[in-house]
């Protein structure tokens, strides 16, 4: 049961509290900083791929690199996610967020701020040129390690905000099911907060005393181990917030119903437990992990196909009962009663066109000796523009057109509404097309995070040359589009006239009966304590009991 | 909790091929002997260039076309430099590195693996076809991680 504020609509008003709104746009305003930094740095990269430019001496390819990488999939990803998860917290619990999560919301901005700018500081003055997987025995400088540790501090204690204003609306309301909303945001911060506890263990016990000279070596294996133990998890927490626009908002801004309560939470549950337990998918093609320790990490991992597919039907479920109660008859005159003109809906549905793509080439990806035709080539690369690039930052800019209106008390203007549509063809072709040219690109063996090079003129590089072009031309596409979309948010957020912008949260058509199982979080977080000993448990003894002679620092750049 | 009649069908045939997909991969992994390149020997990585066979790199005959090419990869090159072989030869690739992390990859072969510090890599290909085919790292290493490449003959 969601539990909807009455509105007047005579008066200007915000759907959620000043104080919560802006919380919530300190966040969202960060995020898409970021964002802008990191688009320049993405179309720079394309061109210097393609031959079209060089850079500068004071400047490497590896530097922009390393903050490109940081900046959209750590902190764009991040900041909006948390500033998303609060304003839609605060509008489906009353309209606010109380005293303590506003507390917690305001330290970890800060922590994480303080974070953000150690590392980009360091990542300036090129001594973290380490990527954003900071791979050791390359060594950054410390004050990069403890930035992304304060960043990651930060963002649980953000995390604890919205456990504390879920306790509050439970022991207000005794008995009765959770906002929809509010549990997706919960089931994502346990995510998170599990997903971020081994990287955070690696950075403070093995990268911070490390880089700092404390221990003269590092268990490296051990260390790949903790970061992918994340770093699958981060995809699904970068997925689970598109999720929750897909079932909870994108019904309202259709005009329909959500699907089913209890099958969106299922789904949520699934994905918190099969994201976690699976990261030597990333680790396939290294040495010193067992056939058979690979092979149930792939098995594990293949499971999120039935979260996906729940999904993905709900989905279309949604789309075709609402377009045949809006006048569409036969079997695809539904499709043409949605509304394909309104931003809100057209960029998260193109985001959901690529992510069927996506999905398929995640099961080539995890498929154990397949990955050895894709692993480390640009293919992995334009496999995440697809998935994280669009699937998600298209949902992500879809919400953001509607939310900071919402947040600020504007109104989503008519030309608003049509630039955001050009903004989203813009990125979608792009995306298109440079994704494109990586997979292509990288089943003919093209490497991924490699600087302009033909290898000495061999003719199998040289043939690359056309492709690396068609990517730095979508590259361009999408500048354009990141340079539209702040443009389009800076109106948004100061210009834009007042007025009333919905904040667009779905209800279930009739009431339905949510089975209390799936609110009983010790059952849930057990079972994701077992999966993980289960699938890590004897592999990190092994790696720590019979590690290999450990390794000293380098900095190579 | 009420599950669509259509969503059950489409659950169940998305579950079941997931399930033969799953058994396939085993198969393929145990059955075939086609597991991705895992192999389990370790050796001190500040000690590589006095760790035989690591110490002299190169091309050792062990059968009738079979060679081992022991190697090495470091920022930001591959040992040996250069390598020739007759077509149809099988190679068993071993491979460190004294440093940091590096990739080794044949394109135009299923030969693509991690080179990690501490750890001895191995893969086998068999060069059906004359040429020039190129070694490349594709795990970013460093300032020179773009030309760290080599080549292996076939004639
Ligand atoms: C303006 C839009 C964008 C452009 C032009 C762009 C371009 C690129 C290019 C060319 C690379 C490949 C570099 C290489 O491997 O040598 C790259 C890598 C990457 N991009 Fe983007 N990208 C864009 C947007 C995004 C977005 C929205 C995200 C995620 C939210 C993202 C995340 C990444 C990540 C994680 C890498 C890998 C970095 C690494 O390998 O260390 N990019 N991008
Ligand atoms: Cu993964
Ligand atoms: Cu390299």
């Amino acid at each position: 049961m969601v539990i909807a504020r009455k509105i007047d609509d005579t008066l200007p008003h915000v759907p959620v509290q000043r104080s919560a709104a802006t919380l919530s746009l300190a966040y969202v305003w960060v995020a898409y900083i970021a964002f802008g930094l990191a688009a320049v740095a993405g179309m720079v990269q394309g061109m210097v791929r393609g031959g079209i430019m060089e850079l500068p001496s004071w400047t490497n390819y590896y530097q922009i690199l390393t903050a490109h990488g940081v900046l959209m999939a750590l902190i764009f990803t991040t900041y909006f996610i948390v500033g998303f998860i609060f304003s839609g917290v605060a509008r489906t619990t009353g309209g606010s967020l109380h005293g303590a999560a506003l507390k917690f919301g305001w330290a970890g901005w800060i922590l994480m701020t303080l974070g953000t700018l150690m590392a980009v500081v360091t990542i300036l003055m090129n001594e973290a040129s380490v990527l954003y997987t900071f791979y050791a025995p390359l060594k950054a400088s410390p004050y990069f390690y403890i930035g992304s540790a304060l960043l990651v501090v930060g963002s649980w204690l953000a995390g604890f905000g919205v456990f504390a204003s879920y306790r509050k609306w439970k022991r207000e309301n005794k008995g009765k099911t959770s906002p929809l909303f509010l549990y997706m945001g919960v089931t994502t911060y346990i995510l998170w907060i599990t997903a971020t506890i081994p990287v955070a263990v690696e950075v403070l016990f093995q990268l911070i005393p490390w880089s700092l000279g404390l221990v003269p070596t590092i268990n490296v294996m051990l260390s790949r181990t903790l970061f992918w133990f994340f770093g699958h998890p981060l995809v699904y927490f970068w997925l689970l917030p598109a999720y929750m626009a897909w079932y909870v908002c994108l019904p309202r801004i259709i005009g329909g119903h959500i699907f089913s309560d209890s099958l969106s939470r299922l789904a949520f549950i699934c994905l918190l437990l099969f994201s976690i337990p699976v990261g030597f998918h990333h680790q396939l093609m290294e040495p010193g992990i067992s056939p058979a320790w690979k092979m149930i990490h792939v098995t594990l991992t293949l499971i999120v196909v039935i979260p996906s597919l729940m999904t993905a039907f709900s989905m279309f479920a949604i789309f075709e009962t609402t377009g045949r109660k809006k006048g569409g008859v036969g079997l695809f005159g539904w499709f043409k009663k949605l509304p394909w003109t309104d931003v809100r809906f057209f960029a998260p549905f193109v985001g959901m066109l690529f992510f069927i793509p996506g999905g398929a080439g995640g099961i080539i990806n995890a498929s154990n000796q397949i990955n050895a035709v894709v692993h480390n080539t640009i293919w992995v690369t334009g496999h995440f523009h697809i998935t994280v690039g669009a699937a998600v930052a298209l949902t992500f800019f879809g919400v953001t057109f509607w939310l900071i209106p919402a947040l600020t008390g504007r109104q989503l203007t008519k030309t608003a509404n049509r630039m955001g549509m050009v903004q989203t063809v813009f990125w979608a072709v792009g995306m298109f097309l440079m994704s494109l040219a990586m997979h292509t690109m990288g089943l003919q063996g093209a490497p991924r995070r490699t600087d302009y090079t033909t290898y000495m003129d061999h003719p199998l590089a040289l043939g690359w040359m056309d492709y690396q072009r068609v990517m730095a031309f979508g590259g361009g596409l999408l500048f354009v589009s990141a340079i539209l979309l702040i443009l389009i948010l800076l109106y948004l957020t100061f210009y834009a006239p007042k007025g009333n912008t919905e904040y667009p949260i779905a209800e279930t058509e009739t009431t339905q009966e949510v089975p209390k199982i799936l609110e009983r979080w010790p059952v849930w977080i057990g079972l994701v304590a077992f999966l993980i000993i289960l699938a890590y448990g004897y592999p990190i003894l092994q790696q720590i009991q019979h590690q290999a002679p450990g390794s000293p620092p380098f900095v190579t750049w | 909790m009420h599950l669509h009649r259509y969503e059950k069908i489409w659950l169940m045939l998305g579950a079941g091929g997931l399930a033969l997909f799953i058994v396939l991969l085993c198969v393929n992994a145990f059955a075939m002997g086609m597991a991705p390149p895992s192999n389990m020997e370790m050796i001190d990585p500040e000690k590589v260039t006095e760790t035989p066979p690591f110490d002299k790199p190169g091309l050792k005959q062990v059968g009738d076309n079979e060679y081992d090419a022991y190697m090495t990869a470091f920022a930001f090159g591959f040992a040996p430099t250069k390598m020739e072989i007759p077509v149809g030869a099988t190679v068993n690739f071993h491979v460190t590195s004294p440093d940091v992390i590096h990739g080794f990859q044949i394109p135009e072969t299923n030969i693509n693996f991690m080179v990690l510090p501490g750890h001895i890599s191995s893969a086998t290909h068999t060069f059906d076809k004359p040429g020039e085919y190129l070694i490349l790292c594709n795990e970013y290493c460093g300032a020179g991680h773009q030309v760290m490449a080599t080549t292996i003959i076939v004639k």
